[in-house]
């Protein structure tokens, strides 16, 4: 799968960790319903990690489009607020 | 993708999509295509532009807030040597509020600059995809039947096109964070400005909003420590200021 994050660029990931990152994104919308910020943010950095460990930055050649863009590192939790709603980025 | 980012790029790629139908020749389609990449780069350069002009405003906003915290520490001086305590406090008071919003203002600068760079890193490889299009779409004119060509174009099309319009987020960003510094400083400059130091005999009076802000504003022992440290430093305050003495004397042995 093909992640973007916004800003940075393009990685490529093992299609596996789609459950991953579904699961932590459906955990970021639940904590920013709740107004939890430190939650939000603990599970913004370990979605931003597994990206980082996981992933691999496209080349520049390739003209692919993303399967889930995620906001910029440094979104604010008032940002979030639109980001991480309904389903989330990733849809169920 | 219902999220911003999402959001935004599903319009570019509708507007892509849109664009690569209209023609009935995919080569055509493709140089068309190519074609309106470049002038969409043109925009982003624009846009990275205007990110550096603002970026400028708030260096000049900044310059003007140190001009004005040499002005109030001078203008508090003065009072005091004239015996006003009360007109140098006031000053005093307007000079930590112009430092603090000073500190805050040059490191929203930093960020920005920083921010500058990621944009020119990003349109370098922006430009760089749309390289790659144009060789792409040569292969792909002379390689594939034109339905397949279809659906290679589109996929090359949107790559590009998601690029762009994440990029374009990224500029708007950068603007609305300087939109909301300019008009942060800009409220201090004013609520300076009302209270005019041009004319110390004005100040002169009693407490008005202006200095009821202030003193909300800015912390009462920064202020107090300030202006003790003042009247040290002019011999205002009855001694002869020793502390500075002992440090000459250990200063040259």
């Amino acid at each position: 799968m093909i992640v973007r994050i916004s800003g940075e660029g393009q990685y490529r990931l093992p299609d596996g960790d789609a459950d991953r990152l579904n699961e932590l994104d459906n955990r970021a919308v639940s904590a920013v319903e709740d107004g939890d910020e430190t939650g939000f943010k603990e599970l913004w950095s370990q979605m931003l990690e597994l990206v980082a460990s996981d992933g691999n930055g496209l080349d520049d050649d390739e003209l692919l489009e993303s399967d889930v863009i995620l906001p910029p590192r440094d979104i604010s939790f008032e940002e979030a607020k639109g980001e991480f709603s309904g389903d989330g980025l990733i849809p169920d | 993708m219902p999220g911003l980012a999402g959001r935004m790029s599903t319009v570019i790629k509708a507007k892509v999509s849109k664009m690569l139908d209209r023609a009935e020749d995919p080569g055509e389609t493709l140089d068309y295509g190519y074609q309106k990449q470049v002038e969409l780069l043109q925009n982003v350069k624009k846009g990275i532009a205007d990110v550096v002009t603002s970026k400028k405003r708030l260096q000049m906003q900044s310059s003007k807030l140190e001009q004005q915290v040499v002005k109030l520490d001078t203008q508090a001086r003065q009072a005091l040597s004239q015996g006003n305590e009360e007109l140098a406090r006031t000053a005093l008071e307007r000079k930590t509020l112009a430092q603090t919003e000073l500190q805050s203002l040059d490191t929203q600068i930093k960020e920005l600059e920083a921010q500058q760079e990621q944009l020119t890193a990003n349109e370098q490889k922006l430009r760089q995809k749309i390289e790659q299009f144009r060789t792409k779409k040569e292969v792909i004119k002379a390689q594939y039947s034109a339905a397949e060509a279809q659906v290679k174009i589109s996929e090359a099309a949107n790559g590009v096109g998601e690029q762009m319009a994440d990029l374009g987020l990224a500029i708007q960003r950068a603007e609305d964070k300087t939109e909301t510094m300019r008009a942060r400083a800009s409220a201090v400059e004013e609520l300076e400005a009302a209270g005019t130091f041009d004319d110390l005999t004005q100040l002169g009076g009693g407490e008005d909003d202006i200095d009821r802000q202030l003193r909300e504003l800015t912390s009462g022992a920064q202020v107090d420590d300030e202006l003790a440290k003042m009247k040290a430093e002019l011999g205002s305050g009855g001694g002869d200021s020793p502390a500075l003495e002992e440090g000459d004397k250990e200063g040259s042995a």
